[in-house]
């Protein structure tokens, strides 16, 4: 009778805490939002070029995140990439001429989409497209184009 | 002229008698899983015996994969931090030991500790209760042991497993965040809050369970395997022990890499 108690005993205290660990893994040490995922919306934009941009990489207001992309495509019409967005359904207010640019974090960071509302009257819709887009900046372009300028000024 | 066909004879039978050891073993495998496989629902309902052997198999690792864990955990930030130090983003030591730990040495190292540690032990004492005829006995008394001696500590390494793995990830994130912020003065915000932001919960702590139960079933079956297949002599028993432990984990590491493959790709 002893012996099963300290087995009990000691297979609760080993349940318990590795529940406590997937709570600590869960909730401190990655962004647990439930099973769930919360209720979004769907935009796209159209843009020249996505630079280094990648599918879930961060949507961002004013610094804060409040979506996801969910895909990058080349749009056969116009041979520019579609990039596909979920939005955080809390968002639901964005001006119809709301800009989206990409945007990197830090200098050799991660890229995002940065969105910067505008004042129209209208809000973005599930299935809306953002207008107004600024492509990345490809720091190779940039380098090229100094180059250029730089010999032209010789 | 006799000879070189005697040589091709001799050559044509050791292959064949290797093809069809090959097929046999693989068959009573095959049984021998099934076995426990459809065993295991009646495991269920003998608590007591399950308790006991999550007892042997779970607690009594608890030591080795806590302490492993946390010097784990210690090791990688101290040498995240030489490296990341050079760029100026020393705060990133936390994401970076947070993420090897959850998607890669908490799972694996513990498997391989676990096999170690558990799954030779399992193999030894299975093989001894053969060698001394404990099992027939059974057998003659009318109990199954599928269900009474293979089916419990089957589930038993399939639940212990997870949940050492997530003990080790834990405690080795805690040994990383013990070296970093109380030692080397890595910033404790931003140190939480990185990791916070980079590690997902279904990408990278979801995958790492599945990769940790994906090892409890490889370990599980080798050990049983390799306990009932063994010769009933101290030598077998021995021999048995050692391929449970090198099997297991050379199978750990081989599935981990095509896991990974999988997931992160």
């Amino acid at each position: 009778m002893k012996r099963q108690t300290k087995i009990e005993i000691g297979v609760g205290a080993f349940v318990l805490i590795s529940l406590l660990s997937l709570a600590v893994l869960a909730f401190q040490v990655s962004n647990f939002t439930g099973w769930k995922d919360r209720p979004t919306y769907q935009v796209s934009a159209l843009f020249d070029n996505i630079g280094g941009l990648k599918v879930r990489a961060p949507i961002k207001l004013s610094g804060v995140v409040i979506g996801r992309i969910t895909s990058i495509e080349v749009d056969p019409a116009s041979f520019k990439a579609r990039v596909s967005m979920k939005i955080d359904q809390g968002f639901n207010e964005l001006p119809m001429d709301t800009s989206a640019s990409i945007l990197t974090s830090g200098l050799l960071g991660d890229q995002y989409i940065g969105l910067e509302p505008g004042g129209d009257e209208e809000v973005l819709m599930n299935g809306d497209e953002i207008e107004m887009t600024q492509s990345a900046i490809v720091l190779e372009e940039l380098i090229g184009q100094f180059l250029v300028k730089f010999g032209e000024g010789e | 002229m006799a000879n070189a066909r005697q040589k091709i004879q001799s050559l044509c039978q050791s292959t064949g008698q290797s093809s069809i050891e090959l097929v046999a073993n693989f068959g009573r495998g095959t049984l021998f899983i099934l076995g426990v496989l459809s065993a295991t629902p009646s495991a269920l309902l003998r608590v007591d015996l399950l308790l006991k052997q999550l007892y042997v198999a779970g607690v009594q690792s608890l030591p080795i994969i806590l302490m492993a864990g946390l010097f784990v955990g210690m090791v990688l930030s101290l040498q995240g931090y030489n490296v990341l130090v050079d760029y100026n983003s020393e705060e990133a030591v936390g994401t970076m030991t947070a993420l090897s730990l959850v998607r890669e040495l908490g799972p694996v190292v513990a498997a391989l500790l676990f096999a170690g540690r558990a799954g030779s032990a399992l193999t030894a004492e299975i093989g001894l209760m053969r060698s001394t005829e404990q099992i027939s006995a059974l057998e003659m008394m009318a109990i199954d042991p599928l269900k009474y001696i293979y089916a419990p500590r089957f589930l038993a390494v399939l639940i212990s497993l997870p949940m050492l793995t997530l003990l080790f990830t834990a405690l080795g994130i805690l040994g990383g965040y013990l070296i970093s912020v109380g030692w080397l003065g890595v910033d404790e915000g931003a140190f939480w809050s990185q990791m916070h932001s980079h590690v997902d919960w279904h990408d990278d702590v979801m995958n790492g369970i599945i990769k940790s139960v994906a090892f409890a079933l490889l370990i599980a079956v080798i050990a049983l395997y390799q306990g009932f297949n063994a010769i009933p002599t101290s030598e077998g028993v021995s021999g048995a022990t050692t391929r449970t432990v090198v099997h297991a984990s050379l199978g750990v590491l081989a599935l981990d890499f095509m896991l990974t493959t999988l997931m992160f790709n």
